[in-house]
């Protein structure tokens, strides 16, 4: 099994890379872990005439804290987010998230702006993502700009990035007093993508209310789902049982289809049993954090 | 058709050839370097015969391109056995009947290297979860669990889980 030809380029800064993708955008497509994108080329389902890898980019590799949040280059394996001490300490989320994606080889060369612009609705970081709020850093021929996670997913598999763009990286919030997360998901086995899942990142205040909440769901639409009207709902109200299941009752409006792993009721039912029990964890978490 | 020379370290070998650009590792390994070890199943990313460590971490030799592994240490099954023995996992695989046709004991193998060196003691559990992207056509998992199993309980206080990388194997010229 064998790609089409193609001219492979290899820049050695993000300058080079942007330069070399204004050139030639639209028969270009980048190169970052290649755990989805090489499977397409193989199965010739992509075709492209310029294969311009970006892993000897140097300003796409980087994980640093800054100003309370943590900055994450493009390049980020998925296996970082889990062992480097400062990914996992300031933002477990991401761990937990990526602790789900395929098998150890997959991680370790799967990266953060490849999940993201690849954006299998099922895919578990871009849900964490937007339950996180996260920004994203998006530069082009016109400099930077920044998206936020809710907004970069369109479609299926379609995000908000030109041919000639490439996403340099995102930063996210870092726990803190009152703050609490989980990712839970239902697949076939360890390492399947997700039937359904939920990623839910929040904080209580020192009365043990919903000071901020943020809850995205995978597996159940065209792309990652954010509940919105829950979160809403949910903001000032005390964290106790009954508020959790009056907001599952809030849980609507996201399309899940039927395939050969799980009909459409599965999928919808999984994924308010997997948000009360989401919410549940999170909110314990915040509480012993407080 | 677009060709590119590259350098790279196999089994502790440092060697130079010139590759098609759309050549996998796994395809230069074996068809380059006739280091047939190393096995391709699917070709997709999905069964993990192909799995190689790359700078020491296992990865999927049948999703790198060989151009991608220009500067990098490669370790593929051929670089685990010393020269008088085997590798300690290998000789476990052995002695438990961890393997029927083979064709999934390289992959098994230097995924096994790679979670004994991360954590000398595996649990059952810990091994099936770090091999889950490893299938075994023969389904022989049990001996295989229980072979990884033998390795950590023996090597506590060892240092038997070092990729020997004594063997480079027998690289074509
Ligand atoms: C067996 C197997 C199991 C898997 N299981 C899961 C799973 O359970 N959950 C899951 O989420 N994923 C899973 N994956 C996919 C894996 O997570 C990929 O790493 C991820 O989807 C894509 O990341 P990548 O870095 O490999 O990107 P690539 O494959 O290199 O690229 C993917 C796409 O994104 C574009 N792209 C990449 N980086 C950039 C950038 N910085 N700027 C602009 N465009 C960019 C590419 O052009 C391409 O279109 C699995 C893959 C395999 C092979
Ligand atoms: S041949 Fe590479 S994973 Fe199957
Ligand atoms: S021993 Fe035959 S595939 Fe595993």
């Amino acid at each position: 099994m064998k790609s089409a030809p193609f001219e492979y380029l290899v820049p050695a800064s993000l300058a080079e890379a942007l330069e070399t993708l204004a050139g030639h955008q639209d028969e270009t497509k980048v190169l970052a872990g290649g755990q989805s994108l090489v499977p397409l080329l193989k199965l010739r389902l992509a075709r492209p005439r310029y294969l311009l890898d970006i892993n000897r980019v140097p300003e796409l590799s980087y994980l640093e804290l800054k100003d309370g949040r943590l900055h994450l280059g493009a390049l980020t394996r998925h296996s970082a987010l889990g062992r480097e001490p400062s990914a996992r300490g300031s933002c477990p989320l991401l761990a937990e998230a990526a602790a789900r994606i395929g098998h150890t080889a997959i991680r370790n060369r799967g990266t953060v702006g490849g999940s993201l612009c690849h954006a299998d609705p099922a895919a578990e970081l871009p849900a964490a993502m937007i339950a996180l709020g996260a920004e994203l850093k998006i530069d082009g021929p016109g400099g930077t700009r920044l998206v936020p996670a809710a907004g970069f997913f369109q479609g299926f598999m379609t995000v908000d990035l030109q041919p000639d763009e490439i996403l340099a990286g995102l930063s996210v919030p870092v726990a803190g007093p009152g703050t609490g997360w989980s990712y839970l998901e239902v697949s076939r086995r360890h390492g399947d993508f997700a039937i359904a899942g939920v990623a839910v990142w929040l904080s209580l205040d020192d009365k043990g209310l919903f000071r901020q909440v943020g809850i995205a769901l995978a597996g159940v639409d065209d792309r990652p789902w954010k509940a919105r009207a829950c979160e809403d709902f949910l903001v000032g109200k005390e964290a106790k049982e009954e508020v959790i299941a009056a907001a599952r009752e809030q849980l609507a409006g996201f399309d899940p289809t039927g395939d050969i792993h799980a009909s459409r009721e599965y999928r919808e039912l999984m994924a308010g049993e997997l948000f009360v029990q989401a919410l549940r964890q999170a909110v314990e978490r915040a509480a012993n954090n407080l | 058709m677009s060709t590119r020379t590259i350098t790279l370290t196999v089994n502790d070998q440092t060697l130079t050839r010139e590759v098609p650009v759309r050549k996998t590792l796994a395809d230069f390994l074996r068809e380059d370097l006739g280091l047939t070890g190393t096995h391709v199943g699917c070709e997709l990313g999905q069964c993990g015969a192909c799995t190689v460590l790359l700078n020491g971490d296992p990865v999927k030799s049948c999703l790198l391109f060989a151009v991608q592994a220009e500067g990098s240490q490669i370790v593929t099954v051929e670089g685990l056995a010393g020269k008088d023995a085997l590798h300690p996992l290998q000789q476990a695989f052995h002695d438990h009947h961890a393997l029927q046709c083979g064709f999934c004991t390289p992959g098994m193998l230097l995924a096994a290297v790679d979670l004994l060196s991360r954590n000398p003691a595996p649990k059952a559990d810990e091994i099936r979860r770090h091999l889950s992207g490893n299938l075994c056509r023969c389904t022989g998992y049990v001996n295989i669990v229980k072979a990884i199993e033998a390795v950590g309980a023996g090597a506590a206080g060892t240092d038997t889980v070092s990729t020997g990388a004594v063997g480079a194997g027998n690289i074509q010229k």
